[in-house]
């Protein structure tokens, strides 16, 4: 079944069963393999892109309820955005591997939250998890970012 | 004895390889190694040595032969080369390199990226790499403009001569490489350093981190691929009895339902369609022998275990006797759960097994075993076998296994096609090869003052170096059991008897990171703890009276130098002592623990401050450390290792605990084992690194085993409670005493 969306700003369409979780169809459709796979379960946020602007969990997203709408993913965020000019400014990543997740729930929420406070941090970033300890660097690049235009 | 580990390590893996010719003697370095591709078939580009590649553009690539997991070999490694290869280290290149001799870790005996190893293998042998290649281009241009090298200089990859001469590296490469080897190579002093040590300095891999594109083995694509979902036995040592693939088989856009060694696999057109496939699979398991293995019986055996006397690792002095005549004995015994490695990536390889060749592409922490291994799987032979490793998504210990590169190797050959074969979360959770378990008993017998005058430690754990490299484990010893412990730093003037006692549980066990540090040093730190809080003295006070001045050295764990640790101990303790505020008034339910230890050659002293509620609920608000790791190569990257080490030694110590029932694995995801959040996380990170001129200490281990003790202390600071039984959970804290 043919099913149109559009991802990082162009139109796409995919002929995959509607059950189809969007992040395999991101990955190995589409082969924009930025977003990644953690748990399968929403857990671990590694696989966290923009629909519609907000963060959801592309495991947990079926392709059907996609269909119409706007798929931002790590590749869309344009290298420059100022989340990501903080992830560089401060080194953040080690590993690598969640980052793409943890900089598509940063930069949501600084979409709605123009100056996060630590506890919002917390609560929104907290879906994301990182074995290899990079969040006192995440939470001070989010600060970061938040200063910048 | 230090050398025991690295001699019989690379014996045991020669038995495995059967190939690699027996000269890859320890210290094998350039100059005086062979060179590799000298210069490409399109004359593109030259090789003075193995580690570096000088492009005619001009463009330098610096080999890395480490596994980069977040460590930063990709950026820390570099820069040893080009520290003295004189370019500029943002504009090269960098590249993973392949399995190959030249690229042996010679503290571990293979090509192997583990036991905090990395840096201190190559701080020599890298600086040489780069001088080496910079004398041979100096020498190439001298001899072009006919005059002496040392009328010229190398910098920024450009060599200048007398009269303003001027010439590129990239103009001098094809010329260069054919120069002689130098023999004598000198360094620059310390002084002189440009790049090593640089506080600015900026990761290599961060940009292409930050962008998405890194590739990870996950994220790999070859032309005609594809995916391969597994089911494998969910008891541990169980195994495929029968199977009925009939509606798999038939499932729209699979290819291939095969059975393989493990397990069966499910091949596909993409990954979820293999997953569903695989749903459907109807098999039937041969439990195996740990069919009923649960948690009481695993329990029950090591208990019956620590009954046996074990193996001596550590004796002096007559401890029986010592025991009897000191004032008070006291007794105390530790209990360490199995812990998972958890990387954020799952395990993943992707194969493309012919009948002549294989290609083998791999987040792999020991990518000169994979031919090898490939080769017995396959029956194609070792050099018949390409492997890539790329970025690796975490690997904690867990990628030095190679199990996951030999399923991919199998389906591919089996299913005839190139797949990508990648584990689900709980594929991964509960195949892992896990921390051991085990109980630690201590007995100490200390004078009228409280001092330690005697001591007996009994550990028994399984033996993780018996499947891996089972030549390392002598006389029931593995050295791999004995870190954090038989580098003892305290005096006990009477005597001491530490022994070991290997017990298997039949759950496979595996090196995680600073392996049985976390088990011996947790333990005996907050053993120590518990002696201070006897004596009523204060516990860093009471550490340093107590500390070894002299020559405390390893027995068995050959990681470390083997240098004395007491005056670095001593000053760490000291310093943290001021950093952390240490003994000032706090609130109610707000304690500090303090813990020492030395790993890989790096010393560091920490003090945890936790809260603790009245129903037990531990927050961490802050955590103190100092760290003598000698000199540091990459400085913030230095502190990156220990801001990494503290969360996942608080993930292990607060959270980490894998229960078997019925032989199989009880947690399968994050939901059911649970690691520390962003919101879970130190509320403040204080890190302070002793300046040291030294040679480096490893940095990617110690601090994971550390923080934990100082955590248990500082609980028991709070609470009153002294937790024995990890992790530190509130029903553990509420039932200890």
């Amino acid at each position: 079944m043919k099913i149109a969306f559009q991802v990082n700003g162009k139109r796409t369409s995919v002929d995959v069963a509607p059950d189809t979780p969007l992040l395999w169809v991101l990955r190995d459709t589409l082969g924009l393999v930025g977003t990644k796979f953690g748990c399968g379960k929403a857990l671990c946020g590694a696989c966290t892109v923009h629909l519609n602007g907000m963060a959801v969990r592309s495991c947990q997203t079926q392709i059907g309820s996609v269909a119409g709408q706007q798929v931002t993913t790590i590749e869309g965020l344009g290298g420059n955005h100022r989340v990501q000019r903080a992830w560089m400014a401060l080194d953040v990543p080690q590993c690598g591997y969640c980052q793409p997740g943890q900089m598509m729930s940063a930069s949501a929420l600084l979409a709605t939250n123009k100056n996060p406070s630590d506890q919002d941090i917390d609560a929104f970033m907290s879906g994301n998890i990182c074995r290899c300890g990079t969040y006192p660097r995440i939470r001070a690049a989010i600060k970061a970012a938040a200063k910048m235009s | 004895m230090a050398n025991i580990v690295k001699n019989e390590t690379r014996r045991d893996f020669l038995k495995v390889s059967g190939t690699v010719a027996g000269g890859l003697a320890l210290g094998f370095y350039l100059p005086s190694g062979p060179r590799m591709a000298q210069a490409d078939a399109g004359g593109g580009y030259a090789s003075p040595n193995a580690w570096v590649r000088i492009g005619m553009d001009n463009v330098v690539t610096i080999m890395v032969a480490r596994s980069e997991m977040g460590q930063d070999v990709y950026t820390s490694m570099p820069m040893l080369v080009a520290e003295e290869l004189e370019v500029d280290i943002n504009k090269i290149n960098v590249e993973f390199a392949p399995p190959a001799e030249v690229y042996i870790n010679a503290l571990l005996g293979g090509q192997l990226t583990g036991g905090s190893t990395s840096v201190r293998d190559a701080w020599e042998k890298l600086r040489k790499a780069g001088a080496s290649a910079r004398m041979m281009l100096v020498a190439a241009a001298a001899d072009d403009w006919g005059t002496d090298v040392g009328s010229c200089k190398a910098a920024d990859g450009v060599v200048t001569g007398p009269g303003g001469k001027r010439a590129t590296y990239g103009s001098l490469a094809a010329k260069a490489s054919q120069m002689e080897v130098p023999r004598d190579v000198p360094l620059k002093p310390a002084s002189q350093f440009k790049i090593v040590g640089n506080m600015r300095q900026k990761r290599l891999d961060t940009p292409a981190k930050v962008r998405g594109t890194a590739q990870f083995g996950i994220d790999t694509r070859i032309p005609g691929m594809a995916y391969a979902a597994v089911v494998m036995p969910p008891m541990i040592g169980g195994k495929v009895a029968s199977y009925d693939d009939s509606r798999a088989k038939n499932y729209p856009g699979v290819k291939a339902v095969v059975q393989y060694s493990r397990g069966v696999a499910v091949v596909a057109q993409d990954y979820w369609t293999a997953k569903k496939a695989a749903a459907t699979l109807d098999i039937r398991w041969d439990a195996g022998p740990n069919a009923n293995l649960d948690m009481r019986a695993l329990w029950k055996g090591i208990e019956q275990a620590s009954a046996q006397p074990g193996a001596v690792f550590r004796e002096h002095g007559d401890t029986d006797a010592a025991m009897m005549s000191a004032a008070k004995t006291i007794t105390s015994e530790y209990r360490l759960p199995f812990v998972s490695h958890s990387p954020m990536e799952p395990m993943n390889t992707t194969a493309d097994v012919r009948g002549d060749k294989a290609v083998i592409i791999t987040p792999t922490q020991f990518q000169q075993l994979i031919p090898h291994v490939v080769a017995g799987a396959t029956g194609l032979k070792p050099e018949q076998v390409e492997v890539i490793t790329t970025f690796l998504g975490g690997g904690f210990g867990r990628r030095v296994e190679v199990d996951y590169a030999i399923d991919a190797a199998e389906i591919s050959k089996a299913a005839g096609m190139p797949v990508k074969m990648v584990w689900s979360r709980e594929d991964d959770m509960t195949h892992d090869s896990y921390r051991p378990a085990g109980i630690y008993k201590f007995t100490a017998g200390v004078d009228s003052s409280g001092k330690l005058q005697a001591l007996r430690f009994h550990s028994t754990s399984p033996s993780i170096s018996s499947r891996l490299f089972p030549s390392v484990v002598k006389d029931g010893i593995d050295p791999f059991a004995v870190e954090g412990i038989d580098n003892f730093p305290y005096t006990a003037d009477g005597g001491l008897r530490f022994t070991y006692q290997m017990h298997d549980t039949g759950v496979t066990v595996g090196y995680w990171r600073a392996v049985s540090h976390n088990l011996n040093a947790v333990a005996l730190e907050s053993f120590i703890d518990e002696l201070a809080t006897a004596a009523g003295k204060d516990p860093i006070q009471y550490r340093i009276d107590m500390l070894d001045m002299g020559s405390t050295k390893h027995q068995w764990s050959g990681l470390s130098a083997g240098v004395p640790v007491g005056p670095r101990m001593k000053r760490a303790l000291e310093e943290v002592r001021k950093k952390a505020g240490w003994g000032r008034k706090l609130p109610a339910g707000r304690g500090q623990g303090v813990a020492v230890m030395e790993g890989y050659n790096t010393v560091i002293a920490m003090v945890a401050e936790v809260t603790v509620s009245n129903a037990y609920d531990v927050q961490i608000d802050k955590i103190t450390a100092v760290v003598d790791a000698g000199t540091l190569i990459h400085p913030d990257q230095a502190l990156a290792q220990m801001q990494s080490c503290i969360n996942y030694g608080q993930s292990a110590c607060m959270w980490g605990e894998i229960t078997l029932k019925n032989g199989a694995v009880e947690q399968n995801n994050f939901d059911t084992y649970r690691v520390a959040r962003i919101n879970e996380a130190p509320k403040e990170l204080n890190i302070h690194f002793i300046k040291s001129d030294s040679v480096p200490g490893g940095l990617g281990e110690p601090g994971t085993a550390v923080v934990q003790p100082a955590i248990a202390n500082a609980i028991f600071a709070a609470s009153g409670k002294r937790p024995r039984t990890l992790p530190y959970t509130p029903e553990n804290i509420r039932a200890s005493t």
